[in-house]
């Protein structure tokens, strides 16, 4: 299980909870885990997330690996100028 | 609509025109002579990205009608250089990576070479406030500033 | 180490400053931007745009434009025949060109090509709109009141609390600890509320496009714009066009800054140019240009810090209010994320609105949202220090978030350059000179991400030897050259043999926009793989010549060589060699790299600023700036110190000048550079660049993006200077005489 942490009104969203658990080997894993554990969080992630694991940022790449020890943080999809 | 004939002179070479009445010698350079070096940045005298010299001033070429240039000398970016010899601006401006993004340069050569012209020795509030007419959104001026400066220098260590 | 993570090595080619390769051209007047080009029997057009705030389109009588003689095409959203489905395809599309109610002062609703500027000018006149007048709200914190006149309902997220008015569209909340125990430790709390204006992004060259399209759906684009591919999808996409048969090619760019990774007027071109069966070149005055496209947000913040005697942050909160303009969006978010962001907190909690508003849709502006994320909090931590007596810098490095701290916004920091900043900004001489009479000094820190994302890049190596690199981002600022020069220090070749062009869309596969600092970062990576891809090749054909094994060959200095005694005796053979004979040992030589780079580099910087406050008007000047940021490394350092002072120059104006200025009408005041005023070379002087090289572990050159963070410290940097000159708090931006008069008045 990689423990998952949600940024603060989309936890609302996964029954107050800031960190989740979810079964996942990468992204792509963790992304669909999140949805069937927690529907109520499918807008946002149609919507478009970043995720964070183990400090580095990644957007759309399915297979990056994810391990039980990976911090990984959701966070609102990036932006730039 | 009638147009206007005009005869005059840009960068050494006699150049005539047709122009309606209400072009702007800025909407001619670019329009109809090909000059798209001067550009076009506002319409309305504020960034100075039009800037040419006509008969030795310094001109926002977007706030002068066409049909005005009757009988004088122009000269735009075009002009600057001798053919494959880049003025010393120029040169300077490259080596001091004053331009980013290059659409002020033009305009910011055309100004500056003017105010060498009339003052060889600088200090550099005065290229200062000579530029405050030419905005330049990428580089903060530092880097035009001492382009400026340095080609200054130069051209007197070499008179 | 896969090869891909840094590696500590010596260069060659990159660090150094050559000149840029589209420099001569630049400097002559021959670049040709997007207003610069024409093509046979090419029409003109211009866009007609709403006088009104907000207003319900009755209807449009085109029939006086349409008599006109020598109007070819007249154009209304009943024209766009194609309803995109996806929502954000929907609001560009209504942006560009609006459908039943316009939303803001300048939107686009009808537009004409013709012969000439003057009869398209002419035909602008003649339309006719029945408009009626609606309600509007311009300012955020009137527009998230319920009972506000609502821009377009139903749009609200499931993530937006009850009792506030439709308007507001999304919320969202970082952090973690609980602040309110924060503060009971603290020794001194702070809470006071904050206001930035919005501004545009300002590049001096305004949208131009030349746009072809026929009845068949094949196309072309010429345009300036920060990703072309973008614009291709973008317009395929609107206009119901199969992207394949859209070719767009970027033209040299007059700035962006953000301002132009979205579409404002592409589609109308194209539009027009299918109607009129013409070439069309639309371009936007500067007017236009403020009014409907850019800005970014206004601000309204409320903060609170409490600090501890000896300078230790114990709890910290902020609420950030955006409005992101007439749609849907918003950067508030961005603001949550990043205001706190250089510190190891305990105890942090964000919250961002993202609020619509009958204003142009807000773009993005270099690091979005997080200059308006930095301001409150750094004037802030600014203001406890000088209550607790506390040099500001000591403070923050007390602070200072470094390798293994959890972020305000969640992950915990890889290595970064935050504590570089500071300490370099302690032992500059800046730091100690001496302040005159109504003079202070202001510091500040700032946070901005960077970006990877798809990435296409190839690379040629002519018969000759020579190497030709196609890449597909549009140069806004010498990026040509940083990638002539890493493909140079991968290949061990001159400089000067290797060119690098911006390929058009249908030359190169799919690339993201020139935006979130990543070309260097996310192009460099490409650019470095794509080389040692062609270096691969070059090796099996060297290792075939010799009748080795290519395990056996070795690169270097632009050469293979055998790998060792055992390998065998050759002489060299050069990259020039290699190319003579390709025909010869399999065909043509080209490297490439298709990726979408994740893993950007986080960078921060400190900034330090002297200003003068005139106590007679108000007026502040600037007098001495000095930028310490983390490049990671510097590729070019020429091209890295212009990103800081450029940055550095845009932040001053939003701080002391910069202001989109509403009527009670609704209506943008001041759309022009004259009274929309930014800096100018007088108003600014020198700005010092210090370039910090903390290696990026994700790069293997250690880069990490530099062009945004220099805009984020900037506003609190000089916030801080003036009210510690002016003796007294400054809280709303940007600070022009008025505000700072009144100000000390008040005192
Ligand atoms: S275009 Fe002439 S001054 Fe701006
Ligand atoms: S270099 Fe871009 S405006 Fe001056």
């Amino acid at each position: 299980m990689v423990a998952v942490r949600l940024w603060g009104s989309l936890a609302e969203l996964a029954d107050g909870q800031q960190t989740v658990e979810i079964e996942a080997a990468n992204l792509r894993q963790l992304l669909d885990g999140l949805v069937r554990a927690y529907p109520a969080l499918k807008p946002q992630l149609e919507r478009g997330v970043s995720v964070s694991i183990d400090g580095k940022i990644y957007n759309d790449t399915w297979a990056t690996p994810i391990s039980e020890e990976s911090e990984v943080v959701l966070l609102n999809r990036l932006v730039g100028g | 609509m009638s147009r206007i004939h005009v005869t005059t002179t840009i960068n050494n070479d006699e150049t005539d025109y047709l122009c309606e009445t209400d072009e702007t010698l800025l909407d001619v350079l670019r329009d109809h002579l090909d000059l798209t070096g001067s550009k076009e940045g506002c319409g309305s005298g504020d960034c100075g990205a039009c800037t040419v010299v006509v008969d030795g001033r310094l001109v926002c070429s977007c706030l002068m009608l066409a049909a005005e240039a009757e009988g004088r000398t122009i000269e735009t970016i075009e002009g600057m250089a001798g053919g494959d010899a880049l003025h010393p601006l120029q040169q300077k401006f490259l080596e001091h990576a004053a331009l980013q993004c290059g659409i002020c340069t033009p305009g910011i050569l055309v100004a500056a070479k003017n105010l060498l012209e009339r003052n060889p020795n600088p200090s550099e509030e005065e290229v200062r406030y000579w530029l405050a007419g030419n905005l330049c959104r990428c580089t903060g001026y530092d880097k035009i500033i001492r382009a400026v400066m340095d080609t200054a220098a130069n051209t007197r260590g070499a008179a | 180490m896969p090869k891909d993570e840094y590696q500590s090595r010596d260069f060659k080619v990159v660090g150094t400053r050559p000149i840029r390769p589209d420099g001569i051209d630049k400097v002559t007047g021959k670049a040709r931007y997007g207003a610069d080009i024409t093509a046979p029997g090419m029409l003109w057009g211009a866009i007609l745009r709403s006088p009104h705030a907000h207003a319900r389109i009755r209807g449009i009588d085109t029939s006086k434009a349409r008599a006109i003689k020598g109007v070819k095409a007249v154009i209304t959203r009943d024209d766009f025949t194609y309803q995109p489905e996806d929502s954000d395809m929907a609001d560009i599309l209504d942006n560009c060109m609006a459908g039943e109610t316009a939303r803001y002062d300048g939107h686009a609703v009808a537009a004409v090509a013709a012969t000439s500027k003057s009869i398209a000018r002419a035909a602008l006149a003649a339309i006719e709109v029945d408009y009626e007048v609606l309600p509007h709200v311009t300012d955020v914190d009137e527009a998230m009141k319920p009972g506000a006149p609502v821009i377009e309902s139903g749009r609200q997220q499931e993530n937006v609390p009850k009792g506030y008015s439709e308007n507001v569209t999304g919320r969202s909340q970082y952090g973690h600890g609980d602040p309110e125990e924060g503060f009971k430790q603290a020794d001194l709390v702070i809470k006071r509320s904050f206001k930035t204006a919005a501004t545009h992004q300002g590049y001096i060259e305004p949208h131009a496009c030349l746009a072809t399209l026929g009845s068949d759906g094949q196309g072309d684009l010429w345009v300036c714009t920060q990703g072309h591919y973008m614009v291709r999808n973008v317009c395929a996409g609107v206009l119901g066009l199969d992207a394949g048969q859209l070719r767009v090619t970027a033209s040299e760019i007059g700035g962006g800054f953000g301002g132009k990774t979205h579409v404002w007027m592409e589609p109308t071109a194209l539009m027009l140019a299918r109607k009129s069966g013409k070439p069309v070149k639309l371009m936007m005055s500067r007017d236009e240009v403020f009014r409907a496209t850019g800005p970014t947000a206004s601000s309204s913040v409320d903060v609170k810090i409490g600090m501890t005697k000896d300078g230790k942050i114990t709890g910290a909160a902020a609420t950030y209010r955006l409005q992101a303009g007439a749609y849907p969006g918003g950067i508030a978010f961005l603001s949550a994320m990043c205001g706190f962001a250089p510190y190891d907190l305990e105890n942090v909690r964000t919250e961002g609105f993202e609020v619509m508003t009958n204003r142009p849709k807000a773009a993005a502006y270099r690091a979005p949202g997080a200059p308006m994320g930095a301001y409150p909090v750094e004037s802030v931590i600014d203001e406890l220090c000088q209550k607790l007596d506390l040099d500001p810098l000591d403070a923050r490095l007390k602070n200072a978030a470094r390798e293994g701290t959890k972020s305000s916004y969640g992950p915990t920091y890889p290595a970064i350059g935050l504590e570089a900043t500071l300490k370099a900004a302690q032992s500059h001489p800046h730091w100690t000179a001496p302040l005159g009479p109504n003079q202070g000094r202001g510091v500040a820190c700032g946070f901005w991400f960077n970006f990877g994302g798809d990435t296409c890049v190839s690379l040629m190596v002519n018969p000759d030897g020579t190497v030709s690199l196609s890449e597909g981002n549009p140069d806004i600022g010498g990026s040509r050259a940083s990638m002539s020069m890493m493909a140079a220090e991968e290949l061990g070749v001159p400089l000067d043999q290797v060119r690098t062009i911006i390929a058009d869309t249908a030359s190169l596969g799919q690339n993201e926009v020139t935006d979130g600092s990543r070309v260097t970062f996310a192009v460099g990576l490409a650019t470095i793989k794509a080389a040692r891809h062609a270096v691969e090749i070059m090796k099996e054909r060297a290792a075939m010549t010799w009748g080795i094994d290519p395990e056996a060959v070795d690169w270097r200095d632009g050469a293979a060589h055998p790998a060792g005694p055992n390998a065998g005796k050759f002489p060299p053979m050069t990259i020039k060699e290699i190319a003579a004979i390709a025909s010869n040992t399999g065909g043509p030589i080209a490297g490439h790299h298709e990726v979408n780079a994740e893993g950007a580099g986080v960078s921060f910087a400190t900034h330090m600023v002297d200003t003068e406050v005139d106590p007679e008007t108000g007026a502040v000047k600037v007098l001495r700036y000095t930028v310490f940021q983390d490049a990671g490394k510097a590729v070019h350092p020429d091209y890295v110190e212009g990103q800081f002072q450029g940055g550095a120059a845009q932040g001053i104006g939003w701080a002391i000048n910069e202001e989109y200025i509403y009527g009670d009408d609704g209506r943008l005041q001041n759309a022009g550079f004259l009274d929309y005023r930014i800096p100018v070379a007088s108003d600014l002087p020198m700005i010092e660049p210090v370039i910090l090289e903390i290696p990026n572990p994700g790069h293997p050159y250690g880069v990490r993006g530099v062009g945004e963070t220099s805009i984020v410290p900037p506003l609190a940097a000089i916030a801080n200077s003036v009210s510690r000159a002016a003796g007294v708090r400054l809280t709303s931006l940007p600070m022009s005489p008025p505000k700072v008069l009144a100000a000390l008045k008040a005192e």
